[in-house]
């Protein structure tokens, strides 16, 4: 195919919109921890735009997208060689290395909700690394790859409800387990540092999602056209229902909430955002707010401190979207599928493989870091807080008492 | 009447409120506060500048107990706030003139004793 440069438009600014979700995402996550630990949920999300940025351009890249079987791509894409300016579609083939790139950097980082506030840092940029090359590669492969299995099973998946939100869900509770819960967790309130953070990355990560979500159809074209559309409208239906059941449960409407059911709201439109009617999105949307918010509710009073939920916002809305994409989807506005029973149960078998998958290997992966290094902070550390512990600097540091050194560390 | 007044750890305060709790202590007041014991300075790098942190957080409480109570409060606050490490804080106890309830007007002993519990 020629190159088009519509296209190829479109893509450079989705791309630029996908990468900034990772900051975005680190802005949600970091107003929902504690003061002391503001930074370190910050670095989180930030640490994956270098490591697993640059593992995907060296190594991750090829695993998704090279062709050597239906389970995994081949080493001909390694180290970015014959990733040129030829057409892959009709946008140049760096774009569409670039584009995915950013996708397998949110996916990553999107772990990280479940172990913040005592996993050290050290061992958890070395798990996203590798599960971004084991794991989110391998996926992305079956879903999106040439001749993936998945996608010849005929799964649906716009644009990764199950490659990335599903993905990282399971890979978040097996971490959580792991790893285990805070010394604090039900034991103490621990209350949010910044609620206007949260609320701040929730509204970037729906900005995000145009590019995440539209850049899916790879064109500028109808199907981006109606995966916008459906991007707006899902997350509008699940705030609004989100907040009834706030209103109905507290009688408040809470910010937090807000920012849950925007986020819950995109997670779930993801895998249908270029299959289902505008109409089908809203009705998706506003089911999509029930099953994670009774989820959440019921989390946190289980012993698993998944502490940021990702697990009920990212996994639950992620199996509610994938199913309902089987039911919803709409040939006379995607131009090949109807929704239908089989379909339905292709997705399930889709979601069940990825699930297993992923939480066998992140389990492989969390126990070999665990046997070569120590993946908690110690008790003492996690009671100072993980900003000074593993950065040596505070989020909100006043300055009093400070003596500069002039001589670095040697007084 | 004495006034006891703790400095301790921050992430130990809700430990310590606990405690106190079940010591049946229930009239206190908390600070933020910056200070400095014995503790080994923390070393914070901004860019280019490096610090050194003389201060660190601490809490500080005070509470206002009649005689016999400052062993029960002393006991659940040392108890609660040990880590063992430098900088676990000071417990003081002062002698109090006077105390005075300001809803009520009522003095020493009656102001510290909570209400409901018959002073004795």
């Amino acid at each position: 195919m020629a190159l088009n440069s519509s296209d190829t438009a479109w893509l450079l600014v989705a791309t630029a919109l996908v990468l900034v979700m990772t900051p975005a995402l680190g802005f949600f996550y970091g107003g929902m921890v504690r003061t002391k630990n503001a930074l370190n949920t910050l670095m989180m999300s930030f640490s994956a735009l270098g490591f697993v940025g640059l593992a995907w351009a060296l190594f991750g890249y090829s695993i998704a997208f090279g062709r050597a079987s239906q389970w995994c791509g081949g080493s001909e894409y390694f180290l970015l060689r014959g990733v040129t300016l030829d057409p892959q579609g009709t946008i140049p083939h760096v774009l569409f290395f670039a584009y995915q790139g950013t996708f397998a950097v949110i996916t990553a980082a999107l772990i990280s909700g479940a172990i913040v506030e005592r996993m050290r840092f050290g061992p958890y940029v070395a798990f996203i690394t590798l599960w971004s090359l084991l794991v989110y590669a391998p996926v992305a492969h079956w879903v999106w790859g040439s001749g993936g299995f998945l996608a010849k099973l005929g799964a649906l998946d716009f644009a990764g409800g199950t490659v990335v939100h599903i993905n990282a869900a399971a890979a978040a509770l097996v971490c959580a387990i792991v790893v285990g819960s805070r010394k604090d967790y039900a034991r103490q309130a621990m209350l949010p540092q910044n609620v206007p953070f949260t609320l701040l990355g929730a509204g970037l990560l729906w900005l995000g999602w145009f590019g995440f979500n539209a850049g899916s159809a790879l064109g500028a074209n109808r199907s981006a056209a109606l995966a916008f559309t459906n991007t707006m409208l899902a997350p509008m239906a699940t705030l609004v229902v989100w907040t009834m059941l706030d209103l109905m449960r507290t009688k408040k409407a809470t910010a937090i909430g807000a920012a849950t059911g925007i986020v819950v709201g995109l997670v779930a439109i993801t895998p249908a955002a270029g299959f289902v009617s505008p109409m089908s999105a809203i009705i998706l949307g506003g089911i999509a707010a029930f099953p994670s918010y009774f989820a959440l509710l019921y989390r946190a009073r289980t012993r698993l401190d998944d502490s940021l939920d990702v697990v009920a916002a990212h996994g639950v809305g992620g199996v509610v979207g994938a199913l309902l994409t089987g039911v919803l989807a709409s040939k006379a506005w995607n131009g090949s599928t109807d929704g239908s029973l089989a379909q339905l149960g292709v997705q399930a078998i889709a979601i069940g493989i990825t699930i297993a998958y992923s939480a066998i290997a992140t389990l492989a992966i969390v126990k070999l870091i665990g046997a070569v290094s120590t993946l908690r902070a110690t008790p003492r550390d996690e009671g100072l807080g993980l900003d000074f512990s593993q950065h040596g600097e505070e989020a909100y540091s006043r300055g009093e008492g400070a003596i500069l050194l002039l001589d670095g560390r040697n007084e | 009447m004495k006034l006891v007044v703790a400095v301790i750890r921050p992430e130990k305060l809700n430990d310590v409120l606990e405690a106190l709790f079940h010591a049946e202590v229930k009239g206190l007041t908390i600070s933020r506060v910056q200070g400095h014991g014995g503790e080994t300075e923390r070393v914070e790098t901004y860019r280019g500048m490096t610090v050194k942190m003389e201060l660190s957080e601490k809490v500080r409480i005070e509470i206002g107990v009649s005689d016999h109570f400052v062993e029960p409060t002393v006991n659940a606050i040392m108890n609660a706030a040990r880590t063992g490490d430098v900088g676990d804080g000071k417990i003081f106890v002062l002698p109090v003139e006077q105390v005075y309830r300001i809803r009520t007007g009522e003095t020493d002993r009656a102001a510290v004793t909570p209400v409901g519990v018959p002073p004795g």
